[in-house]
């Protein structure tokens, strides 16, 4: 810190974020609450009426989510270029700007485009996917998640720039099952698996790890106490990991990366919006698919069988979820070719409520 | 084996600089002026992406004075090969409601962290944090001195309230049902200790949704889930209804048929629905925005309960209110959430969320405890078998009847 002559001022704390009313453009806060109506105007570009009439015009622009300083002041100069200064991000990544204007949504939309932010995920479209960390700054992470977005979304590029699917089709990425990104109601959930469990070094572990936090950090209690050459140390009951990585978070001495056996495994039909049907989680699809960096050829070309699949059948509304309860899980895996296996039925709590109990069956 | 301008060359990494979709590989390169940690950062991820294995180790317990979290410690484990990037931690700082900006708090945001980290970020976290992407520990408190003269504070991390999200809410949305970014500030400021002091036995996560659409995912993600409904008529506004169907929508097909109790019909020339019915599920509203909105009398559900699998499986939330009027959200959240808090102190085993509190010891107990009376809606069927546990004082009065 560098030195100051003026006295030590008090140090501030537990302020809380700074409050959203000043970052809210004027035309926000004349209609806040006002709303009426809104419209697509094109794929990414959004427009909402308020009832005095006055118009708000949201341009929608893709982003990697992890941005440099650089590209976030480029968004703050176009926010000042275009529209006074304003601009938000939504729940999935993406960064919108506020204009006023209709004349500068095109101008904006070209200066986004030639920066490398192409406009688009509205509607039925793919919108950005929501993703984890990954091998850019996780310690418990299967593969990376930046990796995989860019992969998919490279190939699934003409589904975000446009909206021509049946509904909204939300994708997310999480790189181990402790699912940072909540992957667990998305049509489409790509997620990292380990498959073996963590190797233990009895050598460095009595020294850098406190034996008593890691047996309490494992959620199966698959780790006790034990005594290796003289030393103490831990063991893991094998058959109840299910290799989430919590005893490594805790201990550098239970690492669990393992190429040969980490990989993908692919998820679809969960929702969170209440619209139709209720809110679901996904299921299995694919249980293990290569790690192949840096492109994952084999991921994304699943993702986008399943995709195309949907696109061509799935009814007008329909979201994926709700697509394979109509045509049933049986012509699902049929149409997509994707091979059932014994990992896709159940055998954790309450397995049999996925067993099918009726004879309602399709020939 | 450097290239000729001194740098690791990442054969891999460059591949996912070209395509449509913006590259992060690019973000992290552009970033190299500004700290040397984002060439290091490239070359460890290189070596990720040649051995298919991550290269970070957690631990130590980073923070700043007087905070339980807000910072992620986090350790390379092949430091010799990048020292730029030997410690690596993350900054969680709380975004402000709707993670609204103006341009010129941007680049606060964006000199602070020129000056004390990497310069990389996340916008956002999975949670809606700004998340600060690689510090050293001697730059936390620096950093933090300077977030907070500018407002700015951390958010959650560990056992405590995480930093609390909404969907935009009234400041874009007509589906809005409750004011969800006052809601959020307001909730987000009044728990400023929980949320900087780890108290609980695990997180705890609020995510306030404007309407059953549920843009936060508040329904998979929030231990008390806030989802904006209505409780009298559908607004209904028959001209634009007519209007619709004159551009070609298929009334009866697209809005009518998709309807999940079947509320709605169209004779031709008028659409009736039987509110009664409607079950608020937000679909002929999203088909014809012009036409139909929320009704007037608006507020919210809340649900308990939602988490990700760790420990014992995922669950999404479940009813617990199923409707609060919109002016009496804030003090009908604190009230239940100082009860549901207490409980779970008193209860919950280490590690263990309020919905696999509730799985464990019972919907039922978890109600008595937080003085709640079970209702019908709370559940999408009643027990389908006999293994109930009669409470010895109901058993005996209903034998005195």
């Amino acid at each position: 810190m560098t030195p100051t002559a003026t006295p030590k001022a008090k140090r501030i704390t537990d302020i809380g974020p700074p409050n959203y009313e000043k970052f809210l453009p004027p035309v926000i806060k004349r209609n806040y609450g006002q709303w009426k109506f809104h419209e697509t105007l094109a794929p990414g570009v959004l427009c909402h009426v308020s009832v005095t009439g006055e118009k708000l015009y949201t341009v929608r622009a893709a982003s990697p989510r992890l941005l440099s300083v650089h590209s976030i002041r480029l968004f703050a100069d176009l926010a000042d270029k275009y529209c006074g200064g304003f601009l938000r991000f939504t729940s999935r990544n993406n960064v919108e700007f506020l204009l006023s204007e209709f004349a500068n949504i095109e101008p904006l939309k070209q200066d986004l485009l030639k920066a490398g932010y192409p406009v688009g995920g509205t509607n039925n479209s793919i919108s950005n996917i929501v993703h984890t960390q990954g091998w850019v700054h996780c310690h418990s992470s299967a593969t990376d998640a930046s990796g995989l977005v860019k992969s998919m979304m490279d190939a699934l590029f003409p589904y975000f720039s446009e909206e021509k699917l049946p509904a909204k089709l939300r994708l997310a990425v999480a790189c181990c099952l402790n699912m940072c990104g909540a992957v667990h109601c998305s049509d489409i959930a790509v997620l990292g698996v380990h498959r073996k469990p963590p190797k233990i070094r009895h050598d460095v572990l009595p020294k850098i790890c406190e034996v008593p936090t890691l047996i309490a950090s494992c959620p199966t209690g698959a780790i006790r106490p034990a005594t290796v050459s003289g030393k103490p140390s831990v063991e893991v009951i094998e058959e109840q990991c299910m290799y989430c990585g919590n005893c490594y978070t805790v201990c550098p001495a239970m690492p669990l990366n393992d190429p040969e056996n980490d990989g993908i495994s692919i998820w679809v039909g969960g929702k969170v919006s209440n619209a139709r049907t209720a809110p679901k989680f996904t299921k299995l699809a694919i249980p293990f698919l290569p790690n192949n960096p840096p492109r994952w050829p084999e991921v994304v070309e699943a993702v986008v069988n399943i995709v195309d699949k949907y696109a061509s059948h799935a009814k007008k509304y329909e979201r994926m979820g709700e697509w394979i309860e109509r045509i049933g899980w049986p012509r699902f895996f049929e149409m997509t070719g994707i091979p059932f296996t014994r990992y896709h039925i159940d055998d954790f709590k309450n397995a049999g409520l996925t067993f099918a109990r009726s004879t309602h069956i399709r020939f | 084996m450097a290239n000729e301008n001194g740098k690791r060359p990442t054969p891999l990494l460059d591949e996912l600089e070209k395509g449509p979709w913006p590259s992060f590989v690019t973000e992290i390169r552009k970033t190299s002026d500004v700290s040397p940690m984002c060439d290091d950062l490239l070359g460890q991820l290189e070596l990720s992406y040649e051995e298919k294995k991550g290269h970070w180790k957690h631990g130590g317990i980073v923070g700043v004075l007087g905070y339980g979290g807000g910072v992620i410690g986090r350790y390379s484990d092949v430091p010799e090969q990048f020292p730029n990037v030997a410690h690596f931690h993350t900054m969680r700082i709380n975004q402000p409601s709707g993670w609204f900006y103006t341009s010129d708090a941007l680049r606060t945001l964006c000199d602070i962290w020129e000056r004390h980290g990497s310069g990389l970020t996340n916008m956002h976290g999975s949670t809606g944090d700004i998340v600060f992407l690689g510090t050293k520990t001697d730059e936390l408190e620096p950093a933090f001195k300077e977030l907070t003269e500018a407002g700015f504070d951390l958010g959650g991390s560990g056992s405590c309230l995480r930093t609390p999200s909404c969907c935009v809410g009234p400041a874009r949305c007509e589906w809005a049902c409750y004011d969800t970014m006052k809601l959020c500030n307001d909730l987000t400021q009044a728990y400023q200790d929980e949320l900087h002091r780890p108290p609980f036995p695990y997180k705890y996560k609020i995510k306030c949704a404007g309407c059953p659409n549920d843009c936060v995912a508040a329904a998979a993600r929030a231990d008390l889930s806030v989802i904006g409904t209505w409780k009298d008529d559908i607004q209904q506004d028959d001209a634009a209804v007519s209007e619709y169907v004159a551009n070609g929508l298929d009334i009866q097909k697209d809005v009518c048929e998709r309807c999940p109790t079947h509320c709605m019909s169209w004779n031709g020339e008028k659409l009736t629905i039987e509110n009664r019915e409607c079950v608020r599920c937000m679909h002929c509203i999203n088909v014809m925005p012009k036409a139909l909105l929320p009704g007037k009398e608006r507020g919210a559900t809340l649900l308990i309960g939602a988490k990700a699998p760790i420990v014992n499986g995922a669950l999404l939330s479940s009813v617990l209110v199923p409707f609060v009027p919109a002016e009496e959200l804030q003090e009908t959240i604190e009230e239940l959430n100082k009860r549901i808090w207490e409980f779970w102190d008193e209860n919950g085993k280490n590690r263990e969320r309020v919905g696999e509190l509730i799985q464990r010891v019972g919907m039922a107990n978890f109600l008595d405890a937080i003085g709640l009376d079970p209702i019908p809606e709370m559940v999408t069927a009643p027990r389908d078998n006999p293994y109930i546990y009669f409470q010895e004082k109901q058993a005996s009065e209903e034998e005195s009847k």
